[in-house]
């Protein structure tokens, strides 16, 4: 059982939850940009919602598979097809043996997830299958996909089991998809236009009174030096009011920090572990994955939101992926 | 432990306890002390912490803390979360006897091949390759904090005598395991990186180790570090195969 990929795409990796718990020794958590979507693609498989999907950016890679496995593709639309027929986002579909999945360019969005029933066979480092760029390890191989690379995958458990053979029992000549699907997603235009939520950063105070005017009032373009490391920012300079005396702090995914340039950068999912640079603002956690799916030259606003603000979002996402578990668990 | 510390937010999924703002052992020992306090009685939600020079962040699920409830369900995470601290972690934390360090010496071979800004550091310096080689062995280095990349040591403690600013141009690619100086800053690099520092000899020991799950970082923040320098010779046979 496993995966052939015939063409690459831009940068596809392997990214699950993320590597966390040794950021004391300098381990950068990786994981998905995108948390929520990563989440969704597994819970539609019978995953762990954290288990590791490919993250696909920008352009998407054409795969090949060996065998009927039971897939589920979120987060951006790169109009996914198999034999011409377009594959639907965010609900089960099971693939037959031989078919071949193309992704074309993303048209709304960034990045996708495509899980597969059962995870792909890779071995955990450090408690992680992400794929940790800069150290190259994890994942595969430690890298992006290369044209030629086999991916093998694991067994699917007894949702996936099931729910591919009750797909496939209703006929199908390459793949059929479940009549129903998730209908709660943060990745449409609309959607993705809608200011980012930010708290006050540990330096917020110490910018200018224009500066944080600006912030709050003027747009902000994603250039194209982004990565999954930072999500490099162009728009109003942010200076401060007197040059800072800065130790280095640990600084969590989200982090607006601002470079003596003046431009910010959000710390993104392959952030380092700590940070020297003054903050203006934090992403709330629910907006992380929104920005995830800006692409360079996709301006964005800020507004500002409470800490106690941020956390009630966050918890009511937490019950929104806890319902979407209990409809898709109820689905078979 | 009774220093004072402040606690501020670091978004909703985090906090600093933060106890000073000096580059300094004795308030790094506290920063120490409370990752180590609550590596021994975690809270329910934690997910992690990491020490800095002055600071260690402590990073939480809200929706576990809420959940685990405890005597306060209407509080909010970041509250329920600095009162464990303030009444419980940071009173116990121990800077004392639970602290004591770890000491960890690192073979460098420096100069040559290994080292190829030897000769501008001493030549800045004013001093010889080997003088600028005897004050980099001397002292007795605390790791404050790894960062940077997996397994990288930041330490306290070189003598100022030999202190070099960065190069001009950055090299593209340092070998992994490189020995290097950086103004008043010493450091090891675990993984061939890009970097500006003045390379002044290579360990071969490996900084990081990816495979041994338990343990992959050679050095942790609170760590003691001498470095002892050794020849060509010694580095091959550790090393030989690669140079």
């Amino acid at each position: 059982m496993s995966l052939s990929i015939i063409h690459p795409g831009l940068m596809t990796t392997l990214q699950d939850g993320g590597r966390y718990g040794r950021q004391k020794i300098g381990v950068i958590p990786s994981g998905a940009m995108d948390i929520y979507s990563l989440r969704m693609a597994n819970i539609l498989v019978g995953n762990d919602e954290y288990e590791a999907a490919l993250e696909i950016t920008l352009t998407g890679p054409t795969i090949e598979f060996t065998s009927d496995t039971l897939i589920a593709v979120a987060g951006g639309d790169f109009r996914p097809i198999i034999d011409g027929q377009a594959v639907p986002m965010l609900r089960p579909v099971a693939v037959k043996a031989g078919a071949i999945l193309r992704f074309g360019p993303c048209r709304t969005g960034c990045r996708a997830y495509l899980a597969v029933s059962g995870g792909y066979d890779v071995p955990a480092v450090m408690g992680s299958r992400s794929t940790c760029l800069s150290a190259g390890f994890g994942g595969f191989e430690g890298r992006a996909l290369k044209k030629g690379d086999v991916l093998p995958t694991r067994e699917p458990g007894e949702y996936g089991q099931k729910m591919m053979y009750s797909l496939l029992s209703q006929g199908a000549h390459s793949f059929k998809q479940a009549k129903w699907r998730i209908s709660q997603t943060h990745v449409t235009e609309e959607r993705l236009r809608k200011p980012i939520r930010v708290m006050a950063g540990l330096q917020y105070d110490a910018f200018t009174d224009k500066a944080r005017y600006d912030f709050f009032s003027t747009p902000y373009r994603v250039t194209t030096r982004s990565d999954r490391m930072g999500c490099r920012l162009e728009g109003a300079k942010l200076p401060l009011r007197a040059p800072l005396e800065m130790i280095s702090e640990a600084a969590p995914f989200g982090t607006v920090q601002v470079p003596p340039d003046g431009s910010p950068i959000i710390l993104m999912a392959d952030h380092q572990t700590t940070a020297g640079y003054p903050v203006i603002a934090q992403v709330a956690l629910v907006d992380t994955a929104r920005v995830a799916q800006l692409r360079p030259g996709d301006q964005m606003d800020f507004r500002l939101i409470s800490q106690a603000e941020a956390e009630q979002l966050y918890i009511e996402m937490e019950q929104c992926m806890e319902n979407i578990r209990i409809a898709v668990a109820g689905m078979l | 432990m009774d220093h004072a510390y402040t606690i501020l937010p670091l978004g909703e999924a985090g906090l600093l306890v933060r106890f000073g703002s000096a580059i300094r052992p004795d308030i790094h020992r506290c920063v120490k002390a409370l990752a180590d306090q609550l590596d021994r009685h975690p809270f329910p939600g934690l997910i992690e912490t990491v020490i800095s020079y002055t600071s260690l962040a402590v990073y939480y699920d809200p929706f576990r803390v809420r959940q685990s409830g405890g005597p306060a369900k209407t509080a909010s995470a970041f509250q329920s979360v600095s009162r464990f601290l303030k009444e419980e972690a940071i009173p116990l934390a121990d800077t004392g006897t639970g602290a004591a360090a770890r000491t960890v010496e690192i073979p460098v071979c420096y100069g040559g091949e290994c080292g190829p800004d030897l000769p501008f550091v001493a030549e800045h310096c004013g001093l010889s390759e080997e003088e600028v080689i005897r004050i980099h062995t001397g002292p007795e280095y605390l790791v404050y904090m790894i960062g940077f990349c997996p397994g990288f040591p930041y330490l306290g403690g070189m003598d100022k005598r030999i202190a070099t600013p960065r190069r001009q141009t950055p090299r593209l690619a340092i070998p992994a395991r490189s020995i290097g100086i950086a103004g008043e800053q010493t450091g090891g690099y675990p993984f061939s990186t890009p970097g500006g520092w003045q390379i002044i000899g290579r360990t071969p020991e490996d900084l990081f180790r990816p495979d041994r799950e338990d343990d992959p970082s050679l050095l942790h923040a609170g760590d003691i570090v001498r470095f002892r320098a050794i020849t060509m010779e010694e580095y091959l046979a550790q090393r030989g195969d690669e140079a």
